[in-house]
């Protein structure tokens, strides 16, 4: 069974599509991106597959529950695009409040250790750098110590060593038998980290398969590359 | 489960007493007014035939428990709602009550302390002397009026922008005070507001207080506390709906 799943999911807002008619389903241990231009949908699957959005029409579930059961939440993290994080909380009361939703947390020093925070755990989050700030919304996600991790363009804004540092704790999450649902801008982090790329391009899935596989399949060999071949394909095939 | 509760409670205290915009004047205005109006020029007028000072204490207290609530709820809500914070935690398995019952335990904490502060200052500059068990049933009434304007805070919350929201809350909660009779006593307003002031729920909330002290009031204490249960159930209802529109907004 499918870690999380989209069958011929819709979502209509209105007269705009945003969705039309996806199939996703992400296996255990997997880590999956999910590529595609701003509007693409990308968001919307995520919001769907969190259950902070119905689709129209399909289904969603994660572990086989609909995304907004407890069932669901129990089992998953997610670090989400959030403008202003509470600032006037430590980095330890932050973890310590999420780690006390989730039946099974990890020991909070496992967390900190995880999430790279060691040695700022008294701080308040307003003092943090971008990056460790980044950092408490990844310990937040995996603290409740879930199977499934969303990550929605979770290294936006970073310099090129914070993100790094991030991938290594993705990456970490990854060995230790997580799976990883990936939305990014940054196509090179899409080719470090994800063993799946799917590319979603005005509602539908437009290529999915490996990095490698993505790349082949437009004859290139950076997936930025491969990126734009299919995006403008698509838009032909639409016209 | 219970334990969630607790911490959510508790976090959101630490971290509403951190943010100065909110516990320095929360806590400061009321007291700042009651200092200025109930006790420094308590001698230039007098109520009837209670004090100045005793008087305004309930309808201080009235006000100080408006503000702690409707900056809890209000900004709070719309802040962590507009800044996606909100969401992060609709995310996450925390139990929806939880976010609501910590915003209302802030609310309860902080206005029962001010409550005690303006209390203190009475008691012991303004010589207002009660039987205990008035004080207490003040005090309590006083407290309890956190649950019908949290809700009005939470309806505020659910509407107001991010970046305004702070400035909605002052624009609703001064005007209303000082319409209510909070600041001054109704009955020294031009005829015109005196009229209006009914259709506050910040006059129904005063004259209860009043009511308690002994002091001349409009109408039974009963009929005003049915009116602000209503308007608590009126505004729970208007964010309820606010709060299901949410879900079918427009995102990319």
């Amino acid at each position: 069974m499918p870690v999380a799943e989209l069958r011929r999911v819709t979502k209509r807002y209105g007269e705009v599509e945003a969705l039309r008619g996806i199939d996703l389903s992400l296996g255990r241990g997997e880590l999956l991106a999910l590529l595609g231009p701003n509007g693409a949908g990308k968001t919307t699957a995520v919001r769907i597959l969190l259950g902070l959005a119905e689709p129209t029409a399909g289904d969603a579930t994660l572990f086989g529950h609909h995304p907004a059961s407890p069932e669901a939440k129990m089992r998953r993290g997610a670090l989400l695009q959030v403008a202003k994080v509470p600032e006037t909380l430590k980095v330890r009361e932050h973890i310590e409040l999420f780690s006390s939703y989730y039946r099974n947390p990890l020991p909070f020093a496992e967390t900190v250790a995880a999430a790279g925070l060691r040695g700022i755990e008294n701080r308040l989050f307003g003092d943090l750098s971008g990056g460790q700030k980044q950092r408490v919304l990844f310990a937040l996600a995996i603290c409740g110590n879930p199977e499934l991790l969303f990550l929605d363009e979770p290294t936006v804004g970073l310099d090129v060593e914070s993100r790094r540092t991030l991938w290594g704790h993705i990456r970490g999450f990854v060995k230790r038998g997580g799976s990883v649902l990936l939305t990014t801008h940054y196509l090179e982090e899409a080719d470090a980290l994800a063993h799946r790329v799917a590319v979603i391009d005005r509602g539908r899935i437009a290529a999915e398969g490996s990095p490698a596989e993505i790349k082949a399949q437009t004859g290139t060999n950076v997936l930025e590359d491969a990126f734009l071949a299919i995006v403008e394909e698509n838009a032909e095939v639409i016209e | 489960m219970s334990g969630v509760y607790w911490m959510e409670a508790k976090m959101e205290l630490r971290k509403m007493a951190r943010l100065k915009q909110y516990s320095l004047s929360v806590v400061g205005f009321p007291l700042m007014f009651y200092v200025f109006f109930g006790l420094a020029m308590a001698s230039s007028f007098t109520q009837g035939p209670i004090s100045v000072s005793k008087y305004l204490l309930a309808t201080y207290g009235a006000f100080s428990v408006m503000g702690a609530t409707l900056y809890a709820f209000g900004a709070g809500v719309a802040v962590e709602r507009g800044m996606g914070w909100l969401e992060v935690k609709r995310a996450s398995p925390m139990p929806a009550g939880a976010y609501l019952l910590a915003k209302m335990a802030v609310s309860v904490v902080f206005g029962a302390m001010v409550v005690s502060l303006l209390f203190a200052l009475g008691a012991i500059f303004g010589g207002v002397r009660m039987p205990a068990g008035q004080w207490l049933l003040l005090w309590t009434a006083l407290v309890a009026g956190a649950i019908p304007f949290g809700a009005i805070g939470l309806a505020i919350g659910s509407f107001a922008g991010p970046n305004s929201a702070p400035g909605t809350v002052n624009m609703i909660y001064l005007p209303m005070a000082f319409l209510g009779g909070l600041w001054m006593p109704i009955e020294v307003m031009p005829k015109m507001l005196q009229h209006f002031a009914p259709l506050l729920p910040s006059y129904h909330f005063g004259q209860i207080a009043l009511a308690i002290l002994g002091a001349q009031t409009q109408g039974a204490i009963g009929a005003h506390v049915e009116v602000l249960v209503g308007f608590g159930l009126l505004f729970a209802g208007i964010a309820w709906i606010a709060q299901s529109r949410e879900h079918v907004k427009m995102y990319g």
